[in-house]
């Protein structure tokens, strides 16, 4: 990790790099994720400084591998963005049930405001719904320090915890003191005995044993929320006692410095709520006004407790992100229009990006873009105007599936879908299924843009680079072979920059049939270049080792 | 005009690939560690793709939001010259603007180091020990690039 220090010993770090070195301090045995602004940087953290870390193809994988580590005892971290936790809510939904023997502590970055994500879903809901305790640390230095307190959390309930930062925290830098020196491990790290123990009864969620497991987890939460009133890592001050904000995560900040002189309590574990303590603030204080992005959750926790509290007007706050203005309005009762910043420059598609010219053949073609998530969005802005639709990741399978079985012929014919490599290999297999189990009449058209990384968050490996989060090679996925055994009659390669014409051809033939036709638009990202060329290179070398059957796990073969 | 060095609050903008990160990661670096208290805000993702990127930096004896709120920017340094209009209205009335114009390009050893001509502009207005701005650069650049960071930095400076 590169981090400026001071002569004191702190590291100027962001929230993403605190938790990375938290996490290697926590000795964490497995962290493993899938990329997702602004949560990405926290596994390659933790790689440098010397964990292991691994990307899953998905959340939902990531949390189950991550899960059955647990059930041996180890300590596991998952990282994700607020919506990846959508496709990994399914195991979270019971793996609170189930528990586990060691630690599990799941990392989720929610987006408010939304500045690189498709909403701004507020994960505070899934605390509250799937019954998992939930810290909210408000800074850098918060981020390192409560990590350790969420995996003794999970241990003593056996219990996952979710870890929710946000944009501002994860991507901010601050000043974090570390009980010891990134290159040091504290004296008294976790370190269980690594075992398997049957116990059917606790692991196996049919109903028999579900039942039991659903009192059993009622129980742990009353247990949790009375140690969480009297032990849990909040912080009281009081200043006046006119004014008392309730709040956690960044909002304290902006909350401090908009009010210096109102008293605050800042909540570190936000579910299960820590009731009387909230009580007693708000009892010492005249006025109490929560403070809170994205949903108001908070205020309406403590309002169904029968508590008299202000909270933020949702006509205006619901929308985008806190900040020391905001809190100003809010605390002086301000519902005026607020000033619109002047717009800025979107981003756009790099020069010489292959999405570019994919985008653009599907423009000449007049085709209906069922498109997916990705840097290739961006062909949906002007001047390309080049994508019909995108709502989550893998979506455009199916939805370009559902055009083309409901459109008349002509139009059913000029639907293809789009998806990246990434995206396809996260969630687009089975949409694939879909397509050959239900075909449309007319047969459909699938574009799979590969460009050899997972460009949008910033490079990361997948499961069709060969490579793992460290750079080793491993197995390579062959979107072929996939299309073919799914049954696509038709699995096409071709490079849409070099090959454009070809590509065009096989595009407008393939609209023509009725047939399900799979295409591999394979070119790399611009940006990623020099390293898929190099890789290819020393991949040869590697695969010529007869090392190829995916068995080789560590270091590099140069 | 110089600015005070115990506290203050600067915005570094422009378009994502123009080195405004960097600038950031290397000014914070300097105050970090002159012992003060920094924190240091931005927005990653789609900003990246050639779009509006900005970075604040933030320090004084303690410092509480990483954001710097409207009309209270000491500093904006702009490292794209169609970014100011949209950014200016972070300054504070007698705040300071520095602008790609304000050096020679010309005489840049690569377009790349604009960011470096504009901190070494930035040391003439803020008086840190230059050990200091020099530790930084070292720190946060491979060696290779040393040389030409040096002259890039000198030229913000206005020497020879
Ligand atoms: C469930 C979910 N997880 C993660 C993300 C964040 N995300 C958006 S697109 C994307 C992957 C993009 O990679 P790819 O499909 O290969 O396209 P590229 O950016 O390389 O063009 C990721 C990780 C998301 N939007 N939703
Ligand atoms: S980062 Fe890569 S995939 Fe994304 S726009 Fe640039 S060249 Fe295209």
């Amino acid at each position: 990790m590169h981090a400026s220090q001071d002569s004191q010993g702190r590291l100027l770090l962001s929230g993403n790099e605190a938790i990375a070195l938290a996490a290697k301090h926590c000795g964490v045995h497995l962290a493993t994720g899938y990329p997702g602004t602004p949560s990405s940087e926290i596994l390659d953290g933790f790689q440098a400084l010397g964990g292991k870390a691994q990307w899953a193809p998905n959340e939902k994988v990531a949390a189950e591998v991550a899960l059955g580590a647990a059930f041996a005892k180890a300590r596991v971290m998952v990282t994700m963005k607020h919506v990846g936790l959508n496709v990994a809510s399914d195991v979270l939904f019971t793996m609170t049930y189930s528990g586990m023997q060691g630690g599990y502590v799941l990392v989720v970055a929610d987006d408010p405001g939304m500045a690189s994500s498709q909403n701004e879903q507020d994960s505070r809901r899934y605390a509250e719904a799937a019954v998992a305790p939930m810290f909210e640390p408000c800074d850098s230095q918060e981020a390192y320090d409560l990590l350790k307190v969420a995996f003794e959390t999970s241990e003593r309930w056996g219990i996952p915890v979710l870890y929710r930062i946000t944009t501002r925290v994860c991507h901010s830098k601050s000043a974090v003191k570390p009980v010891c020196s990134p290159d040091q491990m504290p004296k008294d790290v976790y370190n269980p005995s690594i075992q398997f123990e049957r116990n059917i009864a606790a692991r196996v969620m049919v109903p028999g044993h579900a039942k039991p497991a659903h009192r059993r987890l009622r129980a742990k939460l009353a247990e949790m929320e009375a140690w969480n009133n009297t032990q849990g890592p909040h912080r009281t001050e009081m200043r006046s006692a006119n004014v008392g904000i309730i709040t956690a995560g960044i909002c304290y900040h902006h909350a401090r410095e908009a009010a210096p002189e109102a008293s605050t309590l800042r909540l570190g574990m936000t579910f299960p709520l820590p009731m009387a303590l909230i009580k007693a603030f708000v009892a010492g204080v005249k006025r109490c006004v929560v403070l809170e992005e994205n949903d108001p959750w908070l205020a309406t926790a403590l309002r169904a407790a029968g508590l008299q509290v202000e909270s933020k007007n949702d006509a205006i706050f619901r929308f985008g992100e806190m900040s020391v203005d905001r809190v100003r309005r809010i605390l002086r009762n301000d519902d005026s229009i607020e000033p619109v910043p002047p717009r800025g420059k979107p981003p756009e598609l790099c020069a010489g990006c292959p999405h570019r010219s994919s985008f653009e053949v599907l423009k000449e073609l007049d085709c209906i873009i069922s498109g997916d998530i990705g840097c290739y969005t961006l062909a949906a802005l002007p001047p390309l105007s080049a994508m019909d639709m995108m709502i989550d990741m893998g979506a455009g399978i199916g939805m370009g599936l559902g055009l083309r079985h409901v459109l008349p012929e002509a139009e059913a014919r000029k639907v293809v879908s789009v998806i990246g490599d990434s995206t396809f290999l996260h969630s687009g297999i089975t949409g694939l299924l879909e397509a050959a189990y239900n075909p449309p009449p007319t047969g459909h058209v699938v574009v799979i843009l590969d460009n050899g990384t997972t460009a949008m968050t910033g490079q990361q490996e997948h499961p069709g680079t060969g490579r793992k989060l460290n750079s080793d090679f491993t197995n390579r996925v062959s979107y072929e072979a996939l299309g073919r055994a799914a049954g696509f009659p038709n699995v096409l390669t071709i490079n849409p920059i070099r090959e454009r014409d070809v590509f065009k051809d096989a595009v407008q033939k393939s609209l023509a049939k009725n047939e399900l036709t799979l295409i591999i638009a394979k070119s790399p990202c611009i940006l990623a270049v020099s390293h898929i060329v190099a890789g290819e290179k020393e991949r040869k070398v590697w695969e010529s080792n007869g090392i190829s059957g995916g068995v080789k796990t560590e270091g590099k073969v140069l | 005009m110089k600015l005070s060095i115990h506290s203050g609050n600067i915005r570094f903008a422009g378009l994502g690939g123009t080195g405004v990160i960097k600038a950031s990661d290397i000014f914070a670096d300097v105050v970090f560690r002159l012992g003060y208290d920094v924190k240091k805000a931005e927005v990653h993702g789609m900003s990246q793709r050639g779009g509006s990127l900005s970075s604040d930096v933030r320090w004084g004896v303690s410092v509480d939001s990483p954001m710097i709120s409207e009309g209270e920017c000491d500093l904006l340094v702009v490292m794209e010259a169609t970014q100011v209009v949209v950014t200016q209205g972070c300054l504070k009335s007698d705040g300071i603007l520095m602008q790609p114009s304000d050096i020679d390009e010309s005489k840049l050893p690569s377009a790349k180091a604009l960011n470096v001509a504009m901190l070494g502009r930035m040391s003439t207005l803020l008086a840190f020990p230059l050990e200091a701005w020099q530790a930084a650069l070292r720190t946060n650049f491979p060696e290779k690039l040393w040389a030409a960071n040096d002259k890039a930095f000198a030229l913000g400076r206005g020497e020879p």
